[in-house]
């Protein structure tokens, strides 16, 4: 099994990094582009786990180790 | 007068370990040793360095995997009974991800790792890590970090005020605070703060880089002499 975890800031945190790529893109002539907010992709692959254990576990390794709850966000999915 | 006993935690990643071993050994003469991160005995310490460096290379988040290190359960213990712990830079990031400090700290303004020598105001002379301070006094103290722009909720920043925690803003050498001596976009232009008991000091500035007139400023000992004059005369603070 594999599943995709998303961190990002949260929406009330500024993101130097994401504003840095847009203002590149923008003098590309890309102008269309309004915001750009950048995160970090985690793919892990487990062992095949009951939807209920993973609705449980996913959340609460992303919480503990993969996103610091005081400025991130996450999303999660399985993939495979 | 007996010596004090530092301790300097070693994360793989630390480099400002010797520093800090040398200027507390060499300067202070005090009985310093190093913490393997891995052993769980902080060997009778007085106070607790955390230094400067890139723990684990700052993988995930700066701070972020040295906070499962072994000895971080005994550091925890150790501060929660009123332990000093200093945490310096990567020390300072490793206490926000501990949980031992509030708030969390971004990448800097500028998107620029940050190399140079500081103005600092201090904010809170009712600590260990101050009491030695002259009055109205601002140091003069380098930084060397990337991620260095300290963030906190509204809620956490009006909390922090309240119990007086800011020990150390970014200033002009006037040591008035403004938005062009806030180098690194940090909230409040927050460069350290206690915890709420006071024994807890997290700093992006390096002291022990600043505690010897050859290297440019001895403006770091006022935190150093803080603490070894708390120590030996076990001073109390409201």
């Amino acid at each position: 099994m594999k599943i995709r975890v998303l961190v990002s800031y949260k929406d009330s945190v500024l993101d130097p990094q994401g504003q840095t790529v847009r203002n590149a893109l923008l003098t590309m002539d890309y102008d269309f582009v309004k915001n750009i907010r950048q995160g970090k992709v985690f793919e892990i692959e487990i062992e095949a786990l009951s939807d209920e254990r993973i609705k449980q576990v996913i959340p609460e390794l992303a919480d503990r180790v993969l996103a610091n709850p005081i400025i991130e966000k996450f999303t999660w999915e399985i993939i495979e | 007068m007996s010596k004090l006993r530092f301790g300097v935690v070693v994360f793989p990643g630390s480099n400002c370990d010797h520093d800090t071993f040398h200027v507390l050994r060499n300067v202070y003469g005090q009985d310093t040793f190093y913490l393997w991160h891995k052993d769980h005995d902080l060997n009778n310490a007085d106070c607790i360095i955390l230094p400067g460096g890139f723990s684990y290379g700052d993988y995930l988040r700066s701070g972020a995997i040295a906070k499962f290190s072994p000895l971080m359960k005994e550091l925890q213990e150790f501060a929660h009974g009123g332990g000093l712990v200093l945490g310096i830079c990567n020390g300072f990031q490793v206490l926000l991800e501990l949980g031992l400090l509030p708030g969390a700290m971004l990448r800097n303004k500028n998107l620029k790792f940050l190399c140079e020598h500081v103005h600092l105001k201090m904010e809170n002379d009712q600590t260990p890590f101050t009491n030695q301070w002259q009055e109205n006094r601002v140091l003069r103290i380098p930084i060397a970090h990337f991620d260095g722009n300290y963030y906190a909720s509204s809620d956490t920043i009006e909390e922090i005020k309240t119990n007086d925690q800011i020990v150390f803003r970014y200033a002009d050498r006037e040591g008035r605070i403004t938005e062009e001596a806030n180098v690194n976009g940090s909230v409040e232009n927050i460069a350290g703060l206690v915890n709420k008991q006071r024994n807890v000091l997290g700093m992006m500035p390096h002291p022990e880089r600043a505690s010897e007139s050859l290297l440019g400023s001895n403006d770091g000992q006022a935190i150093f002499k803080s603490i070894i004059h708390h120590l030996t005369h076990s001073l109390n603070y409201s």
